[in-house]
């Protein structure tokens, strides 16, 4: 096992960050920590990457104690933070040097690996970090992370603040390190993201709620999801809001994912009900759980 | 940041060596003379001819030259008694009144101790000139005492003061830079990356203050050619000997920056806690005011003063010329300080958390 997790739990006075936190994380996998903000993520990130001290459990990175072994740890891992922390007075190049020295390695030791990513911020090698964009940034700071080809890689919410662009971009370049056989632990607080992880845990208030694939995890959603779409999306939201025998009601892009509490449901009732109310262009169609719908159901 | 690193602890050196002086000059001197002999003027005269004195004004009453003083147009009042010549003349004694605005109590003093110095010139010249038409042999007899001042023998003060505030910049600026330095990595997220990498505590830490560690030492030796230059402060003692002691000094400052740097979030608690030991250090350094003159408490606390050692050193070594052996005392205990200091700041520097 690339990375194991038993019983992890941490507070901070008198509030919980974690509790009880168990899994595992095979060699080469990407995994997938889906949470909201203040899920427990981060602390979850520094316990990991031995940065702090749990208050209970145990868990290894690369069959390494976090607490007996933190130094070959921190030998083994690459950890990006969610802020950027390289030093922005500093060049492209410079910041690559530094992290290369005190990993006691070189640039063109492990040049093959960051290769891909290196590239495309080597135009601006000659420029101070703080002065780059923000895509750019992210690139950096993964190149810094992975310069001394470390084992496991740690990405605290890599893409949150990025272009779409740079973001699809980014995930492109975390399969691309798969491949060399690096495990990958990323964070993020985007559910479409989670469908790229092989496997992912959803957490919530410092809980995990469930693992497993993205697929299986849609599958375990207990419901059929319609997609309702009318002319007046808020008319529609509110119509179904109060309608008896709503079970949930979530807005999707251009459409309404409903699920209704009755077993025996005909979409036939709920458009006479919607009709009833004035609206027009009804459509409602089965679709498929997404891992949002899911994540809001167990988040229930 | 460099040059301004560079640039405006010299202006301080100019500046405050050239403006923080103890010489009392230029006194405002007034005068009530209610005689108006030959004597009175004479006395008058003296202070008029002392360097120290600017005599501005005579005032026909008491009372309007009290409210002179009241306006602050005047900061001392020599009341001439009537009848001064003749009874000193006659009795051999006379009184006068002096009057001193003690506002600044320090200043207040030194004027005393010219004012008395004046009169009591001219109350040997008076003695002589009683004598001498009498035919009995001169018996009257004075002692006095002839000052030779070591190490500054024209009581230059700034041959004083440079070293001194010299050595209050090198601090000052060493201790804020430290004292914000790693505070600045924990606030712009820099420490976090830094903690997970394999650098080990004493590398990183070295890292860190060595820079500052080598800018103190040019900061020195601008400063020493600076008092050598435009101040003319002679250098008497051995200059390997103050760079070996501040050298050693600078590790305490540095200690000392980084321990404040471990216990604060943010660089304005770093100022804030740098800004409250730098004044304690600087004003009880022993530099504008004796320490000896201090309370006993506070003579003890001043042991643990670092300032106050390197200020002794350098004016020993730079005004004395004192050697290795001589400053042994300071240098041990600086020494001391450094590895208790760079010790606990070590100790208290936590790569987790």
């Amino acid at each position: 096992m690339s990375i194991s997790v038993q019983n992890i739990s941490k507070s901070f006075k008198n509030k919980t960050a974690l509790s009880d936190i168990s899994f595992e994380v095979k060699e080469g996998e990407l995994f997938g920590l889906i949470g909201p903000d203040g899920a427990g993520k981060t602390t979850l990130f520094r316990i990991l990457t031995t940065l702090l001290i749990p208050n209970k459990g145990e868990a290894t990175i690369a069959n390494f104690d976090i607490i007996k072994d933190y130094k070959s740890i921190r030998n083994n891992v690459g950890y990006m933070p969610g802020r950027f922390s390289l030093y922005q007075d500093l060049t492209v190049e410079e910041n690559l040097e530094f992290f290369a020295t005190i990993f006691g390695t070189t640039i063109e030791e492990n040049y093959d690996l960051i290769k891909d990513i290196y590239v495309q911020i080597e135009p601006f090698k000659k420029r101070r970090a703080g002065k780059l964009s923000g895509g750019m940034k992210q690139k950096l700071a993964l190149s810094c992370a992975l310069i001394h080809k470390p084992k496991v890689l740690f990405l605290d919410e890599p893409t949150t603040g990025v272009d779409p662009v740079s973001r699809k971009e980014f995930w492109e370049m975390l399969k691309r390190l798969q491949t060399k056989g690096i495990t990958i632990l990323v964070s993020t607080p985007y559910m479409d993201e989670a469908a790229l992880c092989d496997r992912i845990a959803l957490i919530q208030d410092g809980k995990i709620l469930e693992i497993d694939t993205p697929r299986e995890i849609v599958k375990h959603y207990p419901k059929t999801i319609y997609n309702v779409k009318a002319a007046n999306m808020y008319l529609l939201i509110e119509s179904l809001n109060i309608y008896k025998h709503k079970y949930s009601v979530y807005p999707f892009g251009e459409f309404v994912h409903y699920t209704d509490s009755r077993t025996n449901f005909n979409p036939e009732d709920l458009k006479l009900y919607l009709k009833t109310k004035n609206l027009k262009n009804i459509s409602i169609e089965i679709t498929q759980a997404t891992i949002e719908d899911t994540f809001m159901e167990l988040a229930k | 940041m460099l040059p301004i690193i560079f640039v405006l602890p010299l202006i301080q050196l100019i500046i405050l060596s050239n403006a923080a002086t103890f010489e009392i000059k230029n006194i405002k001197f007034s005068y009530v003379d209610n005689d108006n002999t030959s004597f009175s003027r004479e006395l008058i005269e003296k202070f008029d001819a002392s360097t120290y004195f600017n005599v501005l004004a005579k005032y026909p009453s008491k009372k309007i030259a009290n409210s002179a003083m009241l306006k602050g147009e005047v900061d001392v009042i020599l009341e001439i008694p009537l009848n001064f010549e003749r009874n000193l003349l006659k009795n051999k004694q006379t009184d006068l009144a002096v009057t001193i605005n003690a506002i600044d109590g320090a200043a207040a003093g030194v004027t005393n101790v010219y004012i008395n110095q004046i009169i009591q010139t001219f109350n040997k010249k008076v003695h002589t000139t009683l004598m001498l038409p009498s035919n009995t042999p001169i018996t009257y007899q004075n002692i006095t005492s002839i000052p030779s001042f070591w190490y500054n023998k024209t009581l230059n003060y700034k041959t004083f003061m440079v070293p001194g505030i010299l050595v209050l910049l090198v601090t000052m600026i060493t201790l804020f830079l430290s004292g914000m330095n790693i505070v600045r990595e924990k606030e712009i997220g820099t420490l976090e990356q830094i903690n997970v990498t394999p650098i080990k505590k004493h590398q990183f830490i070295i890292g860190k203050l060595f820079p500052f560690w080598l800018l103190g030492l040019v900061l020195l030796s601008v400063g020493l050619l600076i008092a050598k230059l435009i101040f003319n402060v002679p250098i008497v003692g051995s200059l390997a000997l103050m760079y070996l002691y501040t050298s050693i000094y600078i590790l305490v400052v540095l200690g000392i920056g980084l321990f404040i740097s471990n216990f604060t979030d943010t660089q304005q608690q770093a100022m804030f806690i740098a800004w409250f030991f730098m004044v304690i250090f600087i004003l009880m350094s022993g530099l504008f005011t004796p320490i000896e003159s201090m309370p006993n408490w506070a003579q003890i606390l001043t042991e643990f003063n670092p300032i106050k050692y390197f200020v002794e050193v350098m004016r020993m070594v730079m005004l004395k010329g004192a050697g290795f052996s001589e400053i042994i005392p300071q240098l041990s205990k600086t020494f001391a300080y450094a590895i208790i200091m760079n010790g606990l700041a070590v100790w208290s520097y936590k790569k987790t958390s």
